[in-house]
């Protein structure tokens, strides 16, 4: 049991023996009494429970069905309830809905305002983007994006500031053993406890509790471990802390690797990427994860530690097979290491819905081409096996041929001797498989100049 | 007061607000339990254990009941009694509820609910189509068939004949709000229901039974819904019902309300079809005679399932004249969820039907398919009457969709752009446009012809504020504010005098379900009803003081004018109540001129049609098959709109999601019965950038209902659903754009379905 606190609409919250898994999104509504937080789905697709959360690091839409009481300690979170203005003054974004006709059922209402009510605050106006993670049944979305388009110009409330000025007046009492503060002490409690459940954004992992109904214990919350969020750039390359958030990757890979960007645009959703972290998306195992194929291609390694003792390896050998990783008990993951290199990075999602969609594959190339020959072609594919693997039948198939239609038409035959897809709900092993041969051939085309992504035409 | 304006939902602020209620928000009792059912996790089996020790002794448990513990009935259906509570003793799909846990939070009820221990014998499931007709397993002794003229000759006659087989899968509701329930037992027998549904009377009907009590026993509110789209006609029985049940057996107040997973595995979807057609026709692309054979697939009970398939059989000529024409509809019994009503109620099926039997025939002639539309469409006026007749026998009287093609293709550029998608195509080897103009003519009225009536309460309070009730249901459609504004029309009084008040059984009785598009038709008429009788009333009482006649009563601008006399609203409806007259009154509203034979399948069914059009441009990607919707335009009837906002939203929002039932939104069940796309993050419905780049939404300006409609106005709720096909039939554009074969694209139209189309189409060029 811990003690959180926490800013709540303004107003300090502190609570003794919170039980560890219990979501905000329960605490407001059933224990809090306070509703108009709507619990939709209860694993963080439809965004009808978005807060916003402020900490260091700004303000970000998060989905409080999959958010433990203990990753709050030492933040502020708003609802819908904190974001008109304390004497009833809407706000700009709630105004510009009704004057626009954003809502139908309502439903859905609740957690789009407080999206688009961090969007307004952080000044952004990618709208499909920051709104990807809240469903609307009712109204086809139109009137909600003249809505934001319509709030935009609109200033920033002063309420809406007020919650980061308020945190940094305060400080804090630890949480607890169950939220360390330093890697060092998660190594040491690591050891002492390595069957627990370390819990990081709480993504996938919150749906263990939600969906499977399962007690987590003993877990560690890692939120408050500032040392392994930070992202830093070298001559080697990119060396990302476990705890980094997508969000976050996303922005520091852009300039490096914009396609990868564009992968993470497309992964989850807002409130999933900025609480997903690195760490989780390698640590998990899953042969799904949209994270793993692209740093694969680019030859990331990964760093783990286990007590005082750390190792690295290619990240491609931490995935050992179907749920069983390279990692022993009491290890996690400490940082990944993105190696600088020219970029040839091209990162293909497949899925039955652009956006906040899990892959039915996930393909990602860089080939390098000198003097119109292949000299290395590194490719992995998500969703093509029971782990993030690589093709390396098709690498060997382009190694040192020319980089022609005859080549790529050759070498994605080989595609069936590295994979062998699974039907399931996402798409069968004959799509799948086909599919990832035309992802090769795609490649090629867009090496030579040819459009061939339906995200970049317009009408 | 105008009454048409395009003013917001009555209910946009506290949307905005988190503060409009829904059923789960209501603040409870102390002691209220929360219900979690244990389901089924077999398609079909004889239970020969059901060992429920663990689930009693869970924490929190304070009642568990199985079929046996019901005191009454032990039935939900709303039709022909064949859908339990709880199973007994026999389960007939995965996702049955068997028992019911009601314990002290909904966390330790639905803990609890997965400790039982449940065997089975294993009987053979009938899961698919084929499994059904293998098995002869359907509803009615066998296929309902309607016949105009002799179809098989015609066809078989004819120069040319189409004729193909169309997939079409589901499509879960997805509201937004789960179903709920919440029951609270009243001194005596009595016992109030809070719920999430489109048809509180049934629910009052269906807890009545099951607490064996007069349905005086049962009031039954619904303020409004988080989303409806059918799947809340019947869906919620089950929880009203276990509710109320469980709050009799224990005294205690009792919620429910169904995780998602539990929801979408329960309860029923859109029928999935087959449609398989044959059509014959001349050279000039006309139509002589189409031959259509439906099968739907309607799950485990009947629920609602043969007006679906009728209304699949209504909707099969959408715009166009059929000469000779013969429907054989199948209605098929599987052991999968009780598919039910969804927004279009079987139409969408049936028009898509028709669709792709003219896009077909475009493809084989080699013409655009808007030309063929155009040639089969019902002809204006001044015709042979017999070419304005419908396959049963309505005649089509204000055919508008000549006037809207036209005005529709000059606005959005069609012709211009489908010569641009050619010239693009002809440069682009991997990327493929597609473009489609589809309309949709749509049936207003219940098939069911006694549902057609709707009932209101209106009081007139002395300080002039009024209180509006009435049968019809909010489930996000602006029902309510439409309905206000009639109301406050008729008084001539600003809108913020009407209040809008929860259906309530005990207030409006015996109501039909807000469903088939009807609500603003029917409840709009009653409350206009019962408010010009409290105004005739009013009226009559302010003559006489003033020696005038009624006629020289006018009630404008918040005031009541006498002759010479002006009162505020308020002084007026103080003066009358002071002269002790009414100011209460029921109004009540049947639609006229229905007659509807369904096993023949001839009559007049509806009142009227509704009318729209869309173009949809999409492009395409032929290594993959992902793809994105540019841009659509639609032109839609709305009548003489009585809020055009709402309209448009209705007309946006059906658009989206009947192109995500064709696109993206895929129902998967395994070969277990099992649905394996339960929750949102395997089953996808459009989200915020799949809506069309450009997005070109108006209501025809020249609408206006022929018939005597609620100010003219025309029904919207369910018609542009139907527009999602133009997006569809771009896709398929897009295909062929692949070859010179028909790409026969099946539903959803999914990357996986779109990339072996454009393989099919390619393998036949070579």
């Amino acid at each position: 049991m811990d003690n959180v606190t926490f800013l709540l609409n303004g107003e300090l919250v502190d609570l003794d023996a919170v039980h560890p898994t219990c979501t905000l999104l329960d605490w407001l509504r059933d224990t809090h009494g306070l509703c108009g937080t709507k619990e939709g789905c209860n694993e963080g697709d439809c965004g009808a429970c978005t807060v916003m959360v402020t900490d260091g690091s700004g303000a970000h839409a998060l989905n409080a069905c999959i958010l433990f009481l203990p990753q709050l300690h030492g933040k502020a979170v708003r609802t819908v309830e904190g974001i008109a203005g304390p004497d009833g003054q809407l706000h700009p974004v709630q105004q510009a809905l009704i004057e626009c006709h954003g809502s139908q059922c309502g439903f859905c209402t609740p957690g789009f305002v407080v999206s688009m009510a961090v969007a307004h605050l952080n000044g952004q106006s990618d709208f499909d983007d920051r709104l990807a993670g809240n469903l609307c049944r009712c109204t086809g979305y139109a009137p909600i994006i003249r809505a934001a388009r319509a709030a935009a110009s609109h200033p920033v409330p002063e309420w809406m500031t007020e919650d980061l000025d308020s945190l940094c007046v305060r400080g804090l009492p630890r949480a607890g053993r169950q939220s360390p503060e330093s890697a060092d002490e998660l190594a040491s409690w690591y050891m002492e406890n390595p069957d627990a459940v370390l819990v990081a954004g709480a993504t996938d992992v919150g749906l263990w509790v939600t969906k499977n109904l399962q007690d987590l214990e003993p877990v560690a919350f890692l939120g408050r471990i500032e040392e392994l969020k930070s992202i830093e750039t070298s001559s080697e390359g990119l060396r990302v802390g476990a705890l980094a958030s997508i969000e976050e990757l996303g922005a520091a890979i852009a300039p490096l690797h914009p396609d990868l960007a564009e992968l993470i645009r497309r992964f989850g959703s807002v409130q999933v990427r900025n609480a997903a972290t690195i760490g989780g998306n390698i640590a998990n195992g899953s042969p799904i994860g949209d994270t793993p194929p692209a740093l694969i291609a680019l030859g990331a390694i990964l760093h783990l530690r286990r007590g005082e003792t750390r190792r690295s390896m290619p990240l491609e050998e931490f995935f050992l097979d179907y749920g069983r990783q390279d990692r022993r008990p009491g290890e996690f993951v400490e940082a990944v290491t993105i190696p600088r290199q020219p970029d040839r990075l091209k990162c293909y999602k497949l899925s039955k819905r652009f956006d906040q969609d899990i892959s039915a594959i996930c393909g990602c190339f860089s080939i390098a081409v000198d003097n119109g020959s292949v000299t290395e072609a590194r490719i992995a594919f998500g969703g093509m096996a029971g782990i993030p693997k690589r093709a390396t039948h098709v690498e060997r198939a382009l190694a040192g041929r020319p980089w022609t239609a005859e080549t790529v038409r050759a070498a994605r035959n080989a595609m069936s001797e590295d994979f062998t897809p699974i039907d399931d709900m996402r798409g069968s092993a004959e799509y799948r498989l086909h599919a990832a041969g035309n992802l090769l051939m795609r490649y090629w085309l867009e090496s030579t100049g040819s459009a061939a992504r339906v995200l970049e035409v317009v009408a | 007061m105008n009454v048409a304006r395009a003013l917001p939902h009555d209910s946009a602020r506290l949307h905005v607000t988190g503060t409009a209620r829904y059923v789960d928000d209501i603040p409870v009792p102390s002691g209220t339990l929360s219900l979690a059912f244990g389901l089924s996790a077999t398609a079909r089996g004889r239970i020969t254990r059901l060992d429920l020790g663990p689930v009693r002794s869970a924490t929190g448990v304070v009642a568990v009941l199985t079929a046996g513990d019901l005191p009454f009935a032990n039935d939900i259906s709303p039709s022909v009694h064949d859908e339990p509570l709880l199973a007994v003793g026999e389960v007939f799909y995965v996702g049955q509820p068997v028992f019911l846990v009601a314990a002290e939070s909904h966390l330790s009820a639905r803990r609890a609910a997965r400790k039982a221990v449940i065997e089975y014998e294993e009987l053979p499931a009938v899961l698919t189509i084929d499994d059904a007709l293998a098995a002869d397993s359907r509803f009615e002794d066998g296929p309902l068939v309607w016949e105009k003229g002799d179809a098989k000759s015609a066809v078989a006659s004819s120069d040319h004949v189409a004729e193909g087989t169309l997939e079409l899968g589901g499509q879960e509701h997805f509201y937004l709000e789960g179903q709920a329930a919440l029951a609270l037992p009243q001194e005596g027998d009595g016992m109030v229901v809070h719920c999430s549904s489109q048809h509180p009377t049934e629910i009052q009907h269906k807890v009545a039974d099951a607490l064996g009590v007069p349905m005086h026993s049962v009031r039954v509110e619904v303020r409004r819904m988080g989303g409806g789209f059918g799947g809340k006609e019947s869906q919620g029985n089950a929880l009203a019902c276990a509710c109320a049940v469980a709050a009799r057996l224990t005294g205690r107040p009792c919620r429910m309300r169904y995780d998602r997973d539990d929801d979408m595995t329960i309860t029923g979807k859109r029928h999935d079809f087959r449609i398989v057609y044959r059509a014959g026709y001349g050279s000039d692309g006309r139509i002589r005679g189409v031959d259509f054979i439906h099968y739907g697939r309607c799950g485990w009970s009947q629920d609602l399932s043969l007006p679906v398939a009728d209304r699949a059989m209504l909707q099969s000529d959408n715009a166009y004249h059929l000469p000779a024409a013969r429907i054989e509809s199948h209605r098929l019994r599987t052991n999968t969820q009780s598919a039910t009503a969804f927004r279009g109620f079987g139409g969408p099926q049936g028009t898509i039907g028709i669709e792709r039997v003219i896009d077909h025939i475009a493809n084989d002639l080699g013409r655009d398919p808007l030309e063929i539309r155009k040639l089969n469409y019902y002809p204006e006026q001044d015709t042979r009457e017999t070419a304005r007749t419908t396959h049963y026998g309505m005649p089509v009287e204000d055919f508008a969709l000549h006037a809207i093609t036209e005005e529709l293709e000059s606005k959005s550029g069609y012709h211009e752009r489908r010569a641009a998608v050619a010239e693009w195509n002809a440069a682009n080897p991997v990327l493929k446009k597609g473009i489609a103009l589809t309309p949709a003519k749509f049936g207003i009225s219940f098939t069911l012809t006694h549902l057609n009536q709707a009932g209101a309460l209106v009081h007139v309070y002395q300080d002039g504020s009024i209180h509006m009730n009435h049968g019809g249901t909010e489930m996000g459609q602006g029902l309510f504010q439409k309905v206000a504004q009639v109301a406050a029309g008729q008084f001539g009084v600003p809108l913020e005098a009407v209040r809008v008040t929860p259906t309530d059984t005990g207030k409006v009785p015996n109501t039909s379900a807000t469903a088939a598009s009807s609500g603003s038709d029917l409840n709009g008429m009653a409350v206009m009803r019962a408010c010009a009788t409290i105004r005739d009333r009013m009226a009559e009482h302010l003559a006489m003081e003033h020696q005038a006649t009624v006629a020289d009563v006018r009630f404008m601008d918040g005031q009541v004018v006498v002759g010479e006399a002006a009162y505020s609203f308020a002084d007026a409806a103080r003066k009358c109540h002071e002269g002790r007259i009414s100011l209460s009154a029921t109004g009540f509203y049947r639609t006229p001129k229905l007659e509807w034979n369904r096993l023949k399948g001839r009559g007049r069914p509806f009142f009227y049609f509704a009318y729209g059009a869309a173009v949809s441009e999409v492009v395409l990607d032929t290594l993959t098959g992902e793809n994105r919707i540019l841009r659509t335009d639609i032109l839609h009837d709305a009548g003489t709109s009585l809020n055009p906002a709402i309209d448009i939203g209705q007309v946006e929002g059906g658009f989206v999601q009947g192109a995500g039932w064709l696109t993206m939104e895929e129902l998967v069940w395994d070969d277990r019965g099992r649905l394996r796309t339960h929750a949102p993050s395997t089953y996808k419905i459009p989200a915020c950038s799949d809506r069309p780049d450009v997005f070109n939404v108006s209501l025809w300006p020249r609408g206006r209902n022929r018939e005597d409609t609620i100010h003219r106005s025309k029904a919207v709720g369910e018609p542009p659903l139907l527009l999602g096909i133009s997006a569809f039939l771009a896709l398929s554009d897009a295909v062929a754009a692949c070859g010179t074969a028909y790409p026969a694209l099946d539903a959803p139209a999914t990357p996986e379905r779109l990339l072996a189309a454009v393989r099919r189409v390619r393998d036949m060029e070579t």
